[in-house]
């Protein structure tokens, strides 16, 4: 762990160099009931469990063991830094369409995002909103669960309904259901050329309505996005193909004083996007709340009076919220979507992922109890 | 005849019989619930049809409540439930046992929102796969999954199998255009699931329930995810001289950036079979691609071209892109008559595996080599773009030990499938057919903590129990379900 991180935590860190020490090691604190905070390379150690006594890491567990750009298919073991695989992929002009963010800017941590963290949390970026999530990527995991057991689940390719869908479970899980060792994910091919337009002094109800509209039409819109009065659409493909959804889109919205962006200057754009940016600088409390896009308007309008901003992503429907509001008043204000805690900001908070209504509340504790049955992996980080 | 085997019925449950249906008559709207043998017929089997079984009785709720009540009853009597979609399953996941309870979905038939501002549609899970696109039509956008049954089969079993289509490759499975559900559990709480909007928060228990088999709860609506309708779609039509060149076209296709929305396989057999029932002038050789592809016109010729650039190097036999609709007509015909084609050659067992792309040449190979083996004829028609195939076994069904002969081959090509790193159903289910098969991609522990999920949801072992797992792998949760 990174002696400088602002983050107070357990500070013995075990890092298995493969499945068997991890097996090992997992069943051991299974049988001594030592809770565990399980990280992949430490950049949300913020969202660990605090009463945790050790931290387990799949850090070591690095490499990427298949990559066939024709199969569209990529197998890498957990620890692999998420940049190794991004470049790989880019080398052959293919990417992670769901986008995942790189959470180090908004958190002020220093480690290595890794693709086992990656999938442990589900990030997805900006591009969800066209291409899906990371879970919906996910092809197969291998894991080790709470009481030592090796698992597979799912395989390598794209359609597969053999036995019960684990990967799915396991992804977005936050480290609460096993440690994933290795990971296969959809690749798809890298746009050529992609295009932003720039809608300037809307109205987040305007701008929601642009997004309605655009996203109704063939173009593919893979990001809709607003800030402070503006709002961004992004259309991707080959060449020709880019141009000219963009200027359908343009003849759309012709009433709208639109700016076009291109290529790198966009991709940067999107980075920033991606990782939430415009709250990197901030230490306020940070909130991530999904709810169905046409309510995005009146939440932020309600969350603006509790004080603090937001930033919409995903069309409307992917709300974040800087502010220092109480979690209380941030769930009421919420409660038509579902809000994640990401950043806690100076005031520590236990309850960091929605509160669920009974049966969904008493099934997943009883999941969690199947998976982990000493309940030692990130104890409470996700409910009892 | 059959030589999959299923539990011996339970007795005390046979016995029972008379006073499970009363009780179900009793608690349900008049003619919700049948039981003459006449009118159950309908329901002893689904499209796996060399397995069939009456069950106690067939119901046919009208609403998520009355679905509710007939689980209570029947979780107060232990009975088994049967889950029914419209009963198209290919692997008897339908199948009921002489002890057990249909529940069918087919009269939850409610189209209940249409939400294009939101892009969902929330429909009882009754509704057919294509009513759904239909009703979409108007507002310019459509269901994505497509499998081929789409006319008959029902939401509640996409959802149930994790249905895909020829058009997945673009688009995605059932589980990714699947927002949210309500359903009931085993012991009749209702419960919602997810929602119109995008991931919940929480553990993945809609992922979860999509693609169980009917092994976890009843789905009775469902959150769908709507997708705008592309400008145009236009078909090509590629022949080869070898299955080989076929299967390395396809990698390269895929290699080169593009994401046709289908790419569909078919072989010789089956080009033969097409040929004598549909009448189409599809060329005589060893393998023909469908390539669609989609857009404004302007992207669909520039696609088109680049694919044409691809296929030419590999020197096919034909080329052929469709320029109006007649002509796309014309080159989906025979693909889309492809089964009622082989069902004119007699029966046939049609399987489901999937393999990585880049191992469809070999594992066409391998097939071939195995149908020499079996002394049983076989037809190669799939989605090439996933890798998810439907090798056809034909066979005689009237012929002694042909059925038997024919599983055997259809376990050996699975087995294959699973060697070159793939699976052994791609949107089928396991069902009672794979299920014997599970141990060969899973391990002892990678099965058990399936079934542990399962007692969680249902810790009787009520819903579907002798499906999925290996019928020696489940007999210890099966028994202690049943002992407590």
């Amino acid at each position: 762990m990174n002696p400088n991180s602002k983050i107070n935590g357990p500070t013995e860190v075990f890092s298995p160099n493969d499945d068997a020490e991890l097996s090992a090691f997992l069943a051991d604190s299974y049988a001594r009931g030592i809770p565990l905070r399980i990280a992949g390379g430490g950049t949300r150690l913020d969202l660990g469990a605090l009463n945790a006594q050790q931290t387990l890491t799949s850090r070591a567990l690095t490499g990427i063991v298949t990559y066939e750009p024709g199969a569209l298919t990529l197998i890498a073991r957990a620890g692999t830094p998420l940049e190794e695989v991004e470049q790989t992929l880019a080398e052959e002009g293919q990417a992670l369409a769901f986008e995942p963010m790189d959470h180090r800017g908004l958190l002020g941590s220093s480690g290595v995002p890794t693709i086992g963290g990656v999938v442990a949390a589900n990030v997805s970026g900006p591009r969800r909103l066209q291409a899906g999530a990371c879970r919906d990527h996910l092809l197969g995991v291998r894991f080790v669960d709470g009481s030592g057991r090796k698992i597979k689940n799912g395989g390598r390719v794209m359609k597969n309904v053999t036995g019960l869908d684990l990967s799915k479970l396991m992804c977005g899980s936050f480290g609460t259901l096993g440690v994933l060792t290795e990971v296969a994910l959809k690749t798809l091919p890298r746009a050529e050329r992609q295009l932003t337009l720039v809608f300037s002094k809307v109205s987040l109800q305007e701008a929601c309505t642009i997004f309605a509209s655009a996203l109704a039409t063939p173009y593919e819109v893979s990001g809709a996005v607003y800030h402070q009065e503006s709002a961004w659409l992004r259309v991707e493909g080959f060449a020709q193909q880019a141009a000219y959804r963009a200027d359908r889109l343009k003849a759309l919205f012709r009433e709208n004083q639109i700016d076009v962006i291109a290529d790198e200057e966009s991709r940067a754009l999107w980075r920033d996007f991606k990782n939430v940016e415009v709250f990197a600088q901030s230490s306020e409390p940070l909130w991530r709340i999904l709810i169905k896009p046409s309510e995005a308007p009146a939440l932020a309008r309600s969350l603006q009076l509790l004080g603090g901003d937001v930033f919409i992503d995903w069309g409307g429907g992917l709300v974040w919220y800087c502010g220092s509001a109480q979690s209380a008043e941030v769930r009421s204000a919420a409660s038509a979507g579902r809000a994640v805690l990401i950043r806690q900001g100076a005031r520590p908070a236990s309850d960091r992922f929605p509160e669920d209504a009974g049966a969904i509340s008493r099934l997943s504790a009883a999941l969690r109890k199947t998976f982990d049955p000493a309940g030692i992996l990130n104890p409470k980080l996700m409910g009892d | 005849m059959s030589t999959i085997a299923m539990p011996k019925p339970d007795a005390r449950i046979l016995a029972e019989a008379p006073q499970i249906i009363a009780a179900l008559r009793d608690a349900l709207p008049a003619g919700t619930v049948i039981s003459d043998p006449e009118e159950t017929r309908a329901y002893e089997c689904d499209a796996l049809t060399a397995y069939r079984c009456p069950p106690i009785a067939v119901v046919l709720p009208r609403t998520t409540e009355e679905v509710a009540t007939a689980m209570r009853i029947c979780q107060r009597f232990s009975v088994p439930v049967v889950p029914r979609g419209a009963g198209t399953s290919l692997a008897g996941g339908a199948l009921p046992t002489a002890d057990s309870v249909v529940i069918a979905t087919i009269r939850l038939r409610e189209i209940l929102e249409i939400d294009t501002t939101n892009r969902f549609i929330r429909v009882q899970t009754g509704v057919t796969n294509l009513s759904v696109s239909a009703e979409l039509e108007a507002e310019g956008f459509f269901y994505a999954p497509d499998p081929s049954s789409q006319l008959a089969c029902t939401i509640a079993g996409n959802i149930a199998m994790n249905s895909g289509g020829a058009h997945c490759l673009k688009y995605g499975v059932t589980t990714n255009n699947l927002m949210g559900v309500r359903c009931v559990l085993t012991d009749g709480e209702i419960v919602e699931v997810g929602g119109p909007f995008m991931d919940s928060g929480g553990l993945d228990i809609l992922g979860l329930l999509c693609g169980s088999e009917g092994q976890l709860a009843i789905v009775t609506e469902a959150t769908l995810r709507i997708v705008p309708k592309p400008e145009d779609a236009r078909p090509m039509l590629i022949g080869f001289d070898s299955a080989e060149t076929a299967g390395e076209c396809v990698a390269r296709i895929i290699r080169s950036g593009l994401i046709p929305v289908a790419i569909e396989y078919m072989d010789d057999v089956c080009l033969r079979a097409i040929e004598a029932f549909a009448k189409t002038d599809y060329p005589k050789c060893a393998a023909v691609l469908i390539v669609e592809v989609e857009g404004s016109q302007g992207e669909i010729a520039h696609q088109i071209e680049r694919i044409r650039e691809i296929a030419d190097e590999l020197s096919p036999v034909e080329f052929r892109s469709s320029r109006n609709k007649d002509e796309s007509l014309a080159i989906w015909k025979g693909r889309k008559s492809a089964f009622g084609a082989m069902g004119r050659l007699g029966d046939y067992l049609c399987l489901d595996g999937t393999v990585p792309v880049s191992k469809l040449p070999y594992t066409l190979k391998r097939i071939g080599e195995l149908s020499k083996h079996y002394g049983l004829e076989v037809a190669n028609v799939f989605h090439a773009g996933d890798g998810n195939m439907h090798p056809l076994i034909l066979f005689n069904a009237n012929a002694p030990g042909e059925l038997e002969r024919a599983e055997a081959y259809g376990a050996d090509i699975l087995r294959l499938c699973v060697d070159v790193g793939g699976c052994l159903t791609g949107e089928h289910g396991v069902g009672i057919e794979k299920r014997d098969l599970m141990s060969k991609q899973y391990s002892a522990e990678d099965m058990a903590i399936q079934m542990d999920i399962k007692d969680v949801f249902d810790p009787d072992w009520l819903l579907n129990p002798a499906k999925v797992f290996p019928l020696d792998v489940s007999q210890p949760y099966r028994d202690r379900a049943s002992r407590s």
